[in-house]
């Protein structure tokens, strides 16, 4: 069974590390407003909650692409834009119940979390362990 | 890279937004923040300018390092004539709007003029608009964050305002950022207030590269590790800066009560024992820790108030969360105005940061108003009849609230502890340097520290030099002068990296300079950053002196010269500033009246003043 990106609120300092991982990671620079993760502060900080793609079995992004530009990787599970195919139409982004495949105006093509092939940036890059990949069953 | 190499540049006086090319000779000469910004204050304005002026400078600065990976990279400076002191002032800030302003694309926004009707800037990259302001006038920072975040429909606007202290020119007015955190000290805010400046809102997706990314990240990685194992910043994480309560007062270090005592029996209530332990009706202060953009400490208090304590029982509006006492504000509103009830300096706190006003000088201003007070040289009449009595809890409150507000007797708090005093014929009663009142560190029993405020540029001020360590071991004001000297000007160089100074207890110069020099242009190495640092301390001290400032200004108040501690390791003892003052001029290469001697200035490549 693949391993899945596991968040956990009460550890996350809202220190922004994993929008920069991931922004250096797929953009090559320090940029948290081209992340593929983002974290979510409520009530003056209290909380704050890191959230990305599940990589949800019904894979609406997947289904809803009329270009097929959105596929399946089999070992990680993760459903992985390919830009080739992607003309930007942005059905995928309504498709998605959870608001996490994004539109990129300066490519004018959708991004989403693709696990890094299976090294998630993110979870290297979290200080507190609010974000670690994990076999699925133990994330559950 | 690293640098954006670009300035916004606003004239609130024509309305006028225009961006220009970063002058990289200047970068290369102070890297950015503070060293930066005041290096264009110095070559922008004539430092006699009245503060509260539209001739007033004023700089919203990051450092090369802002916005990067590097651990607590979201530093920012505020850097501005200061009107508490008439001196330059330069408050430091986290949050996340410094990075964001450097996502945007600017090294610097430099505000110049005063709008003739309130605005507030709009920047969304490189979409830059002053829009009015007129129904943002008159509300707290809480509300403006609130306001412009839906009127432009951007939850990712991050947010610099001002509350009313800051337009009604509380003199330690401060800009707060992100709801709780604060380019805290000096009046910074004031000044924002003098110019109709209510906010600076700032969207940036641009990003921050480096020069050379795989070294970068590799040092990244070494020096996150350093911080990690390092004792000192496992308590700063787990406890918080307000650990410090404790050690002083064991030390007996404490200002307690105007600087009448150096230790204070109330502290078991306010430490950071007392706030994460549950009290009688169950509630816990403290909620959990937060860091700023980019930090790997995450020193950062939220905590919240108990709804039934007589603050808030009645005010639904502050049953949430938001910033928790750190160890300046909980000295300042504890230990020096004698009041020991967690709950009231938890909600004078959020006031503070409400209505925009440092914590430190609005504390100690009022432990001045109460020290006037119990000596009855000011009565309820006065007092707007609220009893100012050290200790009593609802006078901290109400007056945070008057104040911040600028109703009443906190109109005079507002003026600070030294117009205050004046005001009232008792000058020699204002803890302060330079018109700016003192940190949580009795300068008796800690001499060093005494040195360091004396000769601060922004006047007292405990994040300027660090010769905390010196003084634990060694209470005599021997030898303090050259650790005094080269601290002050390692902080200067840190203060201008955009990484936070609570690193370098983990760190020496050299971490710093590897991490500058896999990201920026030309080679930087530790003894260059102590030559930037040395120079950036010597511009800001030339810049007080065209100012008007003198000798004169590097002293201590008299209860610290004359007055012997009275309790604690430092018992009997005075602070013995001339010694330390006399080799800390000869050390620094100024003469006998503090001003840098010409050779001095050459060694730095700095100007004589035209």
């Amino acid at each position: 069974m693949p391993k899945a990106l596991q968040m956990i609120p009460d550890k996350c300092t809202s220190c922004l590390m994993c929008e920069m991982a991931c922004s250096l990671e797929n953009e090559g620079l320090f940029n948290p407003a081209k992340s593929r993760i983002k974290v979510f502060e409520f009530e003056h900080g209290r909380t704050s909650v890191p959230y990305t793609c599940t990589q949800c079995d019904e894979a609406w992004c997947v289904h809803a692409c009329p270009t097929k530009a959105i596929v399946i990787n089999k070992a990680t599970g993760a459903k992985e834009v390919i830009d080739d195919k992607c003309v930007g139409c942005k059905v995928c982004t309504m498709a998605c119940p959870y608001g996490t495949v994004n539109y990129n105006s300066a490519t004018g093509k959708v991004i989403k979390c693709d696990l890094c092939s299976g090294e998630p940036k993110c979870a290297e890059a979290c200080p507190t362990g609010a974000i670690v990949y994990v076999e699925q069953e133990a994330a559950l | 890279m690293t640098w954006q190499r670009k300035v916004l540049r606003v004239n609130l006086t024509a309305g006028t937004c225009n961006t220009e090319p970063l002058n990289m000779d200047w970068a290369q000469a102070y890297l950015g923040e503070r060293g930066l910004a005041t290096k264009y204050l110095w070559e922008g304005m004539n430092p006699d300018t009245d503060a509260m002026g539209p001739g007033n400078m004023l700089i919203f600065a990051t450092g090369p390092l802002t916005g990067t990976m590097a651990s607590t990279s979201g530093r920012f400076a505020v850097v501005t004539k200061g009107p508490l002191t008439n001196a330059i002032a330069c408050s430091n800030s986290g949050g996340k709007f410094g990075a964001s302003l450097k996502f945007a694309g600017y090294d610097l926004l430099i505000l110049e003029g005063k709008s003739p009707t309130p605005v507030y800037l709009h920047i969304v990259d490189d979409e830059v608009s002053l829009l009015a302001a007129d129904d943002l006038w008159g509300k707290t920072v809480w509300e403006t964050d609130a306001a412009i975040q839906q009127k432009h429909q951007d939850p990712q606007l991050k947010i610099a305002a001002i509350g009313v202290a800051g337009e009604q020119g509380v003199r330690y007015a401060c800009v707060v950022n992100d709801l709780h955190r604060a380019a805290g000290r000096s009046g910074v805010g004031a000044v924002m207030g003098s110019k109709n400046l209510k906010a600076v809102a700032v969207h940036g997706t641009k990003g921050v590269g480096v020069d050379d990314m795989p070294r970068f990240m590799n040092v990244v990685k070494k020096t996150w590790k350093k911080l990690e194992e390092d004792p000192g910043r496992k308590q700063l994480t787990e406890l918080g800066t307000n650990a410090m309560i404790d050690t002083m007062q064991a030390f007996g270090g404490l200002p307690t009560r105007n600087f009448q005592q150096v230790q204070f029996e109330g502290t078991d209530n306010i430490n950071p024992e007392a706030m994460e332990t549950p009290n009688a009706r169950g509630h816990t202060n403290l909620i959990t820790n937060k860091a700023c953009f980019g930090c790997t400490i995450a020193c950062g208090r939220i905590a919240h108030i108990d709804q039934n304590h007589f603050t808030i029982v009645n005010r639904k509006e502050y049953w949430h969360a938001s910033g928790g006492l750190e160890y300046e504000t909980a000295y300042a509103f504890g230990p020096v105005c004698g009041v020991d009830d967690i709950d009231a300096l938890t909600f004078a706190g959020f006031l503070m940061n409400e209505h925009g006003m440092d914590p430190i000088s609005f504390g100690v201003t009022l432990a001045a108003a109460m020290e006037l007070y119990e000596k009855g040289i000011i009565t309820d009449t006065d007092t707007d009849g609220v009893k100012l009595n050290f200790g009593n809890a609802e006078a901290l409150t109400v007056m945070a609230e008057k104040t911040g507000k600028a109703e009443g007797f906190g109109r005079e708090l507002g003026l600070g502890a030294k117009r205050l005093c004046e005001k009232y014929g008792h000058p020699e009663l204002a803890m302060v340097v330079k018109g700016q009142e003192f940190a949580g560190y009795d300068s008796r029993a800690l001499p060093g520290m005494g040195l360091g405020y004396a000769t601060s540029n922004r006047g007292a001020c405990h994040l300027k030099h660090d010769v905390f360590t010196e003084d634990m071991q060694d209470q005599s004001a021997a030898g303090k002068a050259e650790p005094c000297k080269t601290s002050q000007d390692a902080i200067a160089t840190i203060d201008s990296t955009g990484l936070c100074l609570f690193t370098s207890g983990s760190w020496d110069l050299s971490d710093y300079a590897e991490q500058l020099d896999a990201a920026c242009e030309g080679h930087w190495t530790t003894e260059r950053l102590e030559q930037t640092g040395e120079r950036i301390w010597n511009l800001e001290r030339q810049f007080n002196l065209e100012a008007g400032l003198s000798k004169a200004d590097d002293t201590l108040p008299p209860r610290l010269l004359n007055e012997p501690a009275p309790s604690g390791t430092a018992k009997g003892r005075v602070c013995e500033l001339d010694t330390m003052l006399s080799e800390y001029y000869a050390l620094r290469g100024w003469d006998s009246n503090g001003i840098p001697t010409e050779q001095t200035l050459q060694r730095l490549n700095l100007q004589p003043p035209a």
